[in-house]
């Protein structure tokens, strides 16, 4: 039985089905006049961030906390190797501070499930280095399911910087997982080596993409990466993958446009697209309040987790 | 929850469709007679059999009263004294109905009353959504084995049971019938 | 000095033979010797193979003695089978100057459980950019004729072309670390599909290709000696047989773990399978596996690399690249290559022992077992199985990438000219 929360391939459909389903019904208590629950009453969850993410830390607090968690932030910098004490040293700190769960941000690939090694408790990945980042995935199919109402058949594009994106990782994972139709839109060398294997397809043209699609997915561009030359100039990086008003017009009326944040307004999202009517971005800070609950609750809430079973150990236990 | 199970071999019917209809007729007509018609009562019916009956026990006050009652659903999983003893489940519905719960008399309404433990979590879960002037229980069966001091005000049938045994409530909204059956299922008892 | 009567080994695997170790030689070979005023050694089952020389080990001596000295070392090495064992000059201070490499040309004699043949540095601490005074290395005491910056790349083509034409003048090899420096900044794993989707910074093949590539053209225009460093793809493989069909001077090796282990691995992004250049795919494996078959790959180096606790104890990125090899670099050859039926032992000794020391100029070593050949010989028992327990180890560290798992054969004898560094399997 898993009890960690590592990778968006770690759910099967059933279990996000259930993920969405749980946030659905949480995300009520937002409009509550008491906005807590008291199912997680007495365990401790370990906000474990080595990378700056006030949003996705404060996200994470947010959702232990209205399920009466105690929360601890445990903020490090650096790798561990810099600072003198081990990764090892570190979670043995935090076993031994009683954690029931430890909610790891890294900026180093695979460090939650190294964290596995020693600690008892859940390990949940909110974003590993360009690994993996499995809850915001979780909450981008929760505004796409509230939004379009289903994620099966949905046509999805994600354009930009793939190669170094954690999110666009899960997001492939999960939706392809969840039966959606992901393409993949960046230049080439935004691209990772062996993407043709990954469960989606991928294109160089953002126009021939947009007019047949239900979902197109923003992703950060960083400035550096046009020093390391993965692009001429932010310039052309915008004519060819930016999402402008022109190429707005060319989606369905039905589309949605998503982004993890924080934007680059001018750079591949137009000022004018981010602030439209078909932007999801400030539905998604709100659902990943949810969305974590949801996680929360299904790691912890029970004497064992009800998401993530490996598929040998799937037995019902009345 | 009762889950809508073949019957086996040692299952016994306790209660026929026309009992239970009888059965939601009196409560209906209980719950009127007690409320003075009725008038600020909401229903809440705990997930999932209870919202059915929660449903049907409001349709049967409109007949009568020629009015709607408002009629909700309160899933106190959250609120479980017993969520670590089990894999944590999925969360069933809570609706309320559009005028809230303040300062209304509320009546939970459940299929099976047992341990009592479920209508405890409920009735913490309540405190939640608001503060009602007063809180009421009616189930469908009484099947004894109370652990909590909690007393139903409208019962359909009681029923007594030896602890190994499970009530089972098939209604048709959910099941394709209507029927109360009772098992001496050693290896599942609620 | 004792002498030494090994009864019935099977010399390279071949009919079963007494051995006579004396003053440092052996003295008879044949069946049925007088053990007369002799310590008999019981070698039923054994092979016996010439003492083992690595073209490629870290010491870590001087500056990093929490992870290895030139004694534990050695020790691994003898508990390994080698008798000698070449030590990379990426020390700190670098082996760059003749002080350097007879400081631990002479650490090696007073451990005495391996010959130890520094390596010199190509360039000044090691930093690419002015060539060290390789001539004085080569005149020192430890009569360097092995040059390598290993661990970084000589990657600047003219400096790459001026070393090796320079050591010409003293028959020397320059080892060449290929990794193209640009293509693999920050680099992780091999690149392929697994690093994309395990978000790990790829190394691609290219970039030792590249390098072999040029390096092979080099030295067939300047008439030298080049030797890859832990050749890993199957590509560079192609170029190394290209250019020896040239009839270029170019000599490569293959570590035992790129024999034997493969990407896949990094899937548990437990940096004990970090190692540079980096474990490759399945293709790979069998393609190095074909290539030592062949001789295209002349022989089997260890790169046995220790690292403290720490720097593997770290997530994956900031955790110290390399594996420990010594103690298991037998075990694997036989798993990788006689089990598979790809070499008797006779070819086992060849590019284990005969081979790296001819293309390290290493006088006394890899000889055959023969009389009046210098008494280097390990005893080797490829019946046994044994499951590696990283705490039981020689070495200092414990970053065996075997921990746990099952592999054939154990040393049982080393000696060092006639003298035992291991007896009954322990170092002595």
């Amino acid at each position: 039985m898993k009890r960690h929360l590592l990778s968006a391939g770690d759910l099967s459909r059933d279990d996000v089905t259930l993920v969405l389903d749980t946030a659905a019904e949480l995300a009520k208590v937002a409009s509550r006049p008491v906005k807590k629950l008291p199912t997680l009453r007495g365990r401790t969850a370990v906000n474990l961030f080595f990378e700056d993410s006030t949003r996705t830390r404060t996200s994470f607090e947010v959702a232990a906390k209205r399920l009466s968690a105690d929360v601890i932030n445990f903020s490090a910098k650096g790798s561990s190797v810099a600072k003198g004490e081990s990764l090892k040293d570190t979670a043995l700190t935090l076993e031994a501070m009683g954690a029931d769960a430890v909610i790891v941000r890294h900026q180093a690939s695979g460090t939650p499930l190294r964290l596995t090694n020693w600690i008892g408790g859940s390990v949940i990945n909110a974003g590993d280095g360009t690994h993996e980042h499995p809850t915001q995935a979780l909450l981008d199919a929760y505004t796409m399911r509230e939004r379009l109402g289903r994620l099966e058949g949905l046509r999805v594009v994600i354009v930009g910087d793939v190669l170094h994106s954690r999110v666009a990782r899960s997001n492939v994972l999960l939706l392809a997982t969840a039966g959606a139709e992901v393409t993949l839109v960046g230049p080439p060398t935004l691209l990772p080596v062996g993407v043709e294997a990954w469960p989606s397809a991928t294109s160089y043209d953002l126009d021939a993409v947009l007019p047949k699609c239900d979902v197109v997915m923003m992703l950060r561009v960083q400035q550096e990466r046009m020093n390391a030359a993965f692009f001429p100039s932010a310039r052309e990086y915008s004519r060819r993958y930016g999402l402008d008003a022109r190429r707005m017009a060319s989606l369905p009326e039905h589309a949605i446009v998503m982004h993890p944040g924080p934007m680059n307004r001018g750079m591949e999202i137009a000022a004018e697209v981010a602030d439209s009517m078909r932007s999801t971005v400030t539905e998604q800070v709100a659902n990943g309040v949810s969305v974590r609950m949801a996680v929360l609750y299904l790691l912890l809430g029970g004497a064992e987790p009800a998401i993530g079973a490996e598929p040998e150990a799937e037995e019902v236990v009345a | 929850m009762s889950l809508p199970a073949p019957e086996s071999s040692g299952a016994r019917s306790v209660l026929e469709p026309a009992d239970i209809g009888r059965a939601l007729t009196r409560i209906a007509h209980e719950i009127l007679e007690r409320t003075r018609g009725g008038a600020d009562v909401v229903l809440l019916g705990i997930p999932t059999r209870g919202v059915d009956l929660a449903r049907r026990l409001g349709a049967r006050i409109g007949e009568v009263e020629g009015r709607e009652v408002p009629v909700g659903s309160l899933d106190p999983t959250m609120y479980r004294d017993d969520l670590r003893l089990r894999p944590a489940r999925a969360l069933e519905h809570t609706e309320v109905p559009p005028g809230g719960v303040d300062g209304k008399l509320v009546v939970l309404v459940d299929d099976v009353l047992f341990s009592g433990r479920t209508v405890r979590a409920a009735l913490t879960a309540l405190e939640d959504l608001g503060r009602p002037r007063a809180v009421q229980l009616a189930v469908l069966v009484d099947r004894g084995h109370r652990e909590l001091p909690i007393r139903p005000d409208y019962i359909g049938k009681n029923l007594p049971t030896a602890r190994a045994e499970t009530v089972r409530v098939l209604l048709t909204e959910r099941d394709g019938r209507d029927v109360v059956l009772i098992e001496h299922a050693g290896e599942d008892g609620r | 000095m004792t002498r030494f009567l090994l009864r019935g080994v099977r010399p390279l695997g071949c009919e079963p033979a007494d051995l006579l170790l004396d003053e440092g030689r052996i003295t008879e070979t044949g069946p049925g010797l007088d053990a007369a005023g002799a310590e008999v050694v019981d070698g039923d089952g054994l092979v016996a193979l010439p003492g083992l020389v690595d073209l490629h080990t870290h010491l870590r001596e001087p500056g990093r003695e929490d992870a290895e000295t030139v004694e534990t070392g050695t020790r691994a090495a003898a508990a390994g089978g080698y008798t000698a064992v070449f030590a990379m000059p990426n020390t700190d201070p670098a082996a760059d100057t003749a002080g350097v490499v007879e400081q631990v040309w002479r650490l090696g004699r007073e451990a005495g459980y391996a010959d130890v043949q520094p390596i010199g540095a190509v360039t000044v601490g090691r930093a690419g950019s002015r060539l060290a005074e390789l001539g004085a290395m080569a005149d020192s005491a430890a009569r360097v004729r092995v040059f390598s910056d290993d661990g970084d790349c000589v990657s600047d083509a003219v400096l790459m072309r001026r070393a090796l034409e320079y050591v010409k003048a003293f028959d020397g090899v320059v080892a060449q670390h290929a990794q193209e420096p640009r293509l693999t900044e920050g680099a992780q794993m091999n690149e392929s599909a697994l690093s994309g989707v395990l978000g790990l910074r790829g190394w691609p093949a290219v970039a030792e290709e590249a390098v072999v590539a040029r390096d092979a053209l080099l030295a067939g225009h300047v008439r030298s000696r080049v030797h890859v460093c832990h050749v890993s793809t199957a590509g560079s493989v192609e170029i190394v047989r290209w250019a020896k069909a040239k009839g270029w001077q170019v000599t490569a090796e293959v570590t035992p773990h790129h024999l034997m282990l493969t990407e896949e691995l990094a899937r548990s992004y437990d940096p004990l399978y970090k190692v540079n250049p980096p474990l490759r795919t399945a293709e790979d494996v069998h393609a190095l596996r074909e290539a030592l078959a062949d001789g295209t790959v002349d022989c089997v180096a260890t790169d046995h690399a220790p690292h403290s606790l720490e720097y593997k104890e770290a997530e994956w990125p900031a955790a110290a690249p390399g594996m420990l090899g010594l103690e298991t670099a037998l075990s694997a050859v036989q798993e990788a290559m006689v089990d598979t039926g790809l070499l008797d032992w006779a070819g086992v000794a060849e590019r284990t022992s005969a081979r790296p020391a001819a293309i390290g100029r290493l006088a006394g070593h890899g000889r055959p077992l023969a009389a009046g050949e210098p008494a280097n010989v390990v005893l080797y028992d490829p019946s046994a199985r044994w499951v590696v327990d990283p705490a039981r180890l020689a070495s200092r560290s414990r970053n065996t990438p075997y921990a746990g798992r099952e592999l054939p054969g154990r040393v049982v004898a080393t000696f060092l000219r006639g003298r035992p560094t291991v007896l009954e399997g322990k170092p002595v």
